[in-house]
């Protein structure tokens, strides 16, 4: 089902910050760029403006504004502008031998760390009370942080099992602060592996006023432009918040950026499961898409030196870009080096003195750069055998990311596609869309609002059936919650990982919902 | 005499632990932190070589026992493993000389290193089984009837239980497990009293030193750029059995252990073959076809290809790229009773035991 009313997609890359219109049944209108910018406010609205300049559509009948973006991992590399953070765990007496922050880098926690504090409370897997939450000393912390914190984040022993007390911890924190301070809840944020998840949820607190920068930007940018446009952001999984739960979760963003690129490739390519190539200029991302999403990782991830366990796009990274170096001394090598953004100085068809993959599909006569003429002394069987090593290497990774025999289409998308002959890759058909420069922008403005239920259950008692049902309808209520539109939405992913050493058949299990946006 | 664990000797033994976990005895990472914050308040540990133990000091096993995922969730104070340690030496009426590792391969190797900081008593440098085995009775203590009671399990609420005496450690194992659900899905335990003259005969000499060695070369690799599975197979004597890629991955959860199988297609010069290894918690079994490649109690070790680092078997995901390291066990579990307590029939498989030899495939 689709929305009625355009929508626009922008995504603020690391280099540019792209944009795209989509018309009401999703089919591309225009597309836009511009350099990203320091405050990432003024390159949206640059780009912004190219979009609409000229657009003969109608500006109030753009419905939805998706804004993608990488500016919180940034800040969070650079250590800049991130708030301190009150760091409340509930647990005592179990977990002090591992407090907060624990193998932290230290130049990160020292801009971050404002205090922590144990406090009585948590659960047990099966969800039984461990201590009943110490809500005195909950008001007492409150009164030391009144006027010195403006972000807490709470975390409770086995919350993504039983979120009670951390709710109950937000409610008096809010009642007695106030909405000024705002209260990251780590049953919202990531999964069970508790130091992993605090550290998710004490880097989510810290991201508060540089999403509310970025986001209040965009808001404004969208209404001096005459945009009614509701505003959503796209999350690391793939789906869509709203403005007011990006706020909120700024940490889920983080790495929206691949999943947008692999999710926009494949519908441009028009093909739901599949395996998208994204060839860059130093590296090829490599991913694969079930029902339209990318497969997940949930191994613990660093973030900033920081371990923590939220779900990012498992991609595969290659060494293998447009400006990967070839070097034929000591047998024939492909990057790992590359020349990057010098391609156009380096490259030997541009008058440079390094060989690079480009300037073998020059010589082969698969694009157009610098000069051809330049390359007459590359031998012929040389480029050949490049060729085929790239063609491995590639085929390398497909076969990698691959979970099953059956033929799933190769999306081939970026700037280095170029390198790649035609003709099947790994023994799988390809396909080649149009505008896969904006595929980010197009993979954001795609997007649908999704919600994810993840929890250790016991198949005892209801059995697995049933408790797999109760569990599909949670996920679909959440994401209803979050703004899908109820008629529709539906189980896209779900995840089994059966516990050992505990009794009764405990398992934990991931159910993933989502839908399209609720009008 | 040995050395002194610090807090780099521990980063090292958390890292090479896992390959002599064989899939399973849990991540260390948290083990890890656990004991850095008692070795960076207490001071190092000394390691004392095995055969340096005086006839009559006693020395005890302290360990977690439970769920893995419980442990990382419901961190341990710190206090536990010292109060079921203190507890039994209480109901012993005599205090520790030193303290051992039950379980080298795993979340068990670096647990003992905190409680060892914490007391102020030497680790002795051995382990009771070489590796990572699911069940408590599975030690080399066993082979010698050296009971694992007096054992005594502690919680972070300040539950202490103390299991005087069973009839054998199955029993043991049974009753322990019952505990650690009640305590929560994990506790710490003090187990496997003994002396220094049994400890001598029954326990595998230098296991810690063995995991400290393994992560050290594994480290040194990765510093130099050079082949990491190399370097894991120089330092444990071990062969690289098989080259593959994750095609088909089975897991249920039975008994309370997961159990399953991954099947493996070859690549490189094992092109064309298909390597299937079935676990329980730890890899139990590598087969070729009806060909048994090797079988438990060896260690089958899956390693990421690339970086060498060992998955666990709940860590396994399709489309990986594997090696798989193979190593011969200690000669105490290839006697017969080893093998009745440790062997593949054990585990339910209908397989005879052949031991792995070097440069076998």
């Amino acid at each position: 089902m689709k929305d009625a009313g355009y929508r626009i997609g922008i995504d603020v890359g690391g280099t540019n910050t792209d944009g795209v219109i989509l018309d009401p049944l999703q089919r591309f209108v225009r597309k836009a760029k511009s350099p990203t910018t320091p405050d990432v406010a003024t390159g949206i609205r640059v780009t912004l403006e190219r979009l609409l300049d000229g657009w003969s559509g109608d500006r109030r009948a753009v419905r939805y504004c998706m804004l993608g973006t990488t500016h919180c991992i940034n800040a969070i590399l650079e250590r800049r502008g991130l708030d301190r953070v009150a760091v409340l765990r509930l647990g005592t007496p179990s977990t002090d031998a591992v407090p907060p922050f624990s193998d932290w880098p230290a130049s990160l926690r020292d801009v971050v760390k404002f205090r922590s504090f144990s406090v009585a409370g948590g659960h047990e897997f099966h969800g039984r009370v461990i201590r009943p939450l110490d809500v005195g000393r909950l008001h007492r912390i409150a009164a030391s942080l009144a006027g010195r914190v403006r972000a807490i984040a709470v975390t409770s022993v086995f919350s993504p099992v039983n979120s009670e007390h951390e709710r109950a911890a937000a409610r008096v924190l809010r009642h007695d602060l106030g909405a000024g301070v705002s209260v990251s809840l780590s049953h919202e944020i990531a999964t069970i592996g508790l130091l992993e998840r605090e550290n998710a949820t004490i880097l989510n607190a810290a991201l508060r006023s540089v999403s509310e920068r970025a986001i209040l930007g965009f808001r404004r940018a969208a209404r001096a432009l005459g945009l009614r446009a509701r505003l959503l952001l796209g999350q690391n999984d793939g789906t869509l918040m709203d403005a007011a739960a990006a706020l909120r979760y700024p940490i889920l963003t983080v790495s929206s950026g691949p999943t947008n690129s692999i999710r926009g490739a494949s519908f441009l390519g028009g093909v739901a499961d599949s395996i998208v190539v994204d060839v860059g200029g130093t590296s090829t991302d490599i991913g694969l898409l079930k029902g339209g999403f990318p497969l997940q990782s949930a191994r613990p991830s660093l973030i900033g030196g920081v371990r923590t366990n939220f779900r990012i796009p498992d991609v595969l990274s290659l060494a293998l870009g447009g400006g990967s170096r070839v070097r034929t001394d000591g047998g024939l090598t492909v990057g790992p080096d590359s020349v990057g953004y010098r391609l156009p100085q380096e490259a030997r068809a541009a008058g440079g003195p390094t060989l690079t993959t480009t300037d073998v599909a020059v010589a082969l006569g698969r694009c157009d750069f610098g000069d051809r003429r330049r390359l007459r002394d590359l031998p012929r069987p040389l480029a050949r055998a490049v060729d085929r090593r790239v063609r491995e290497m590639l085929e390398e990774g497909i076969e990698t990311v691959r979970i099953s025999s059956q033929e799933l289409p190769v999306v081939l998308v970026g700037g280095g596609s170029v390198l790649v002959g035609a003709g099947r890759l790994a023994s799988l058909p390809v396909v080649r869309p149009e505008h896969f420069d904006v595929a980010n922008a197009i993979g954001v403005a795609i997007a649908e609002v999704g919600a994810e239920v993840d929890t250790i259950v016991s198949y005892e008692g209801a059995g697995r059936a049933a408790t797999l049902d109760r569990l599909r309808a949670a996920a679909i209520a959440r994401a209803v919650a979050a703004g899908a539109r109820r008629a529709g939405t539906r189980v896209a992913q779900l995840e089994e990982i059966p516990l050992s050493y505990l009794p009764g058949n405990s398992v934990r299990v991931r159910v993933k919902a989502c839908g399209a946006l609720a009008a | 005499m040995g050395l002194r664990l610090g807090v780099d000797d521990l980063e090292l033994i958390a890292l090479g632990a896992p390959v002599l976990g064989t899939g399973g005895g849990g991540d260390p990472y948290l083990g890890k932190l656990v004991a850095r914050a008692a070795l960076e308040r207490h001071g190092p540990v000394p390691l004392v070589p095995l055969a340096s133990l005086p006839d009559r000091a006693l020395v005890i096993a302290s360990a977690m026992m439970g769920a893995p995922t419980v442990f990382v969730e419901k961190i341990p104070n710190g206090s536990e493993a010292v109060r079921a340690f203190r507890a039994l030496e209480e109901f012993l009426g005599r205090k520790a000389y030193a303290t051992f590792s039950i379980e080298a391969g795993g979340l068990n190797s670096t647990i003992p290193i905190g409680t060892a900081a914490a007391l102020g008593i030497p680790l002795v440098d051995a382990d009771g089984m070489g590796r990572a085995f699911p069940e408590v009775q599975m030690v080399s203590p066993s082979l010698y009837d050296i009971p694992a009671t007096p054992m005594t399990l502690a919680d972070e609420k300040g539950n202490v239980a103390l299991l005087p005496r069973a009839v054998d450690n199955l029993w043991v194992e049974r009753f322990a497990r019952t505990l650690t659900v009640d305590m929560g899905g994990s506790a710490m335990i003090a187990l496997y009293p003994m002396s220094g003259r049994s400890a001598r005969r029954a326990l595998i000499p230098g296991s810690i030193g063995f995991a400290r060695r393994i992560g050290q070369r594994l480290r040194s690799a990765w510093a130099a750029k050079s082949d990491p599975l190399e370097a894991i197979r120089r330092a444990t004597r071990g062969s690289l059995a098989f080259r593959g890629r994750v095609t088909d991955l089975n897991r249920r959860t039975e008994g309370g252990f997961a159990r399953g199988s991954v099947r493996l297609a070859g690549t490189g010069a094992d092109h064309g073959r298909e390597l299937l290894v079935d676990f329980q918690n730890e890899n139990l079994i590598a087969r070729i076809g009806r060909r048994v490649l090797a079988s438990v109690p060896d260690l089958i070790s899956m390693l990421d290809a690339e970086t060498g680092t060992p998955i666990t078997t709940e860590g396994l995901r399709f489309g990986q790229r594997v090696a798989v390291l193979v190593v011969a066990c200690d000669p105490k579990w290839r006697t017969e009773k080893g093998l009745s307590l440790v062997g593949p029939r054990y585990f339910g498989y209908p397989v005879r035991y052949r031991p792995f030899a070097r440069g076998r495939r």
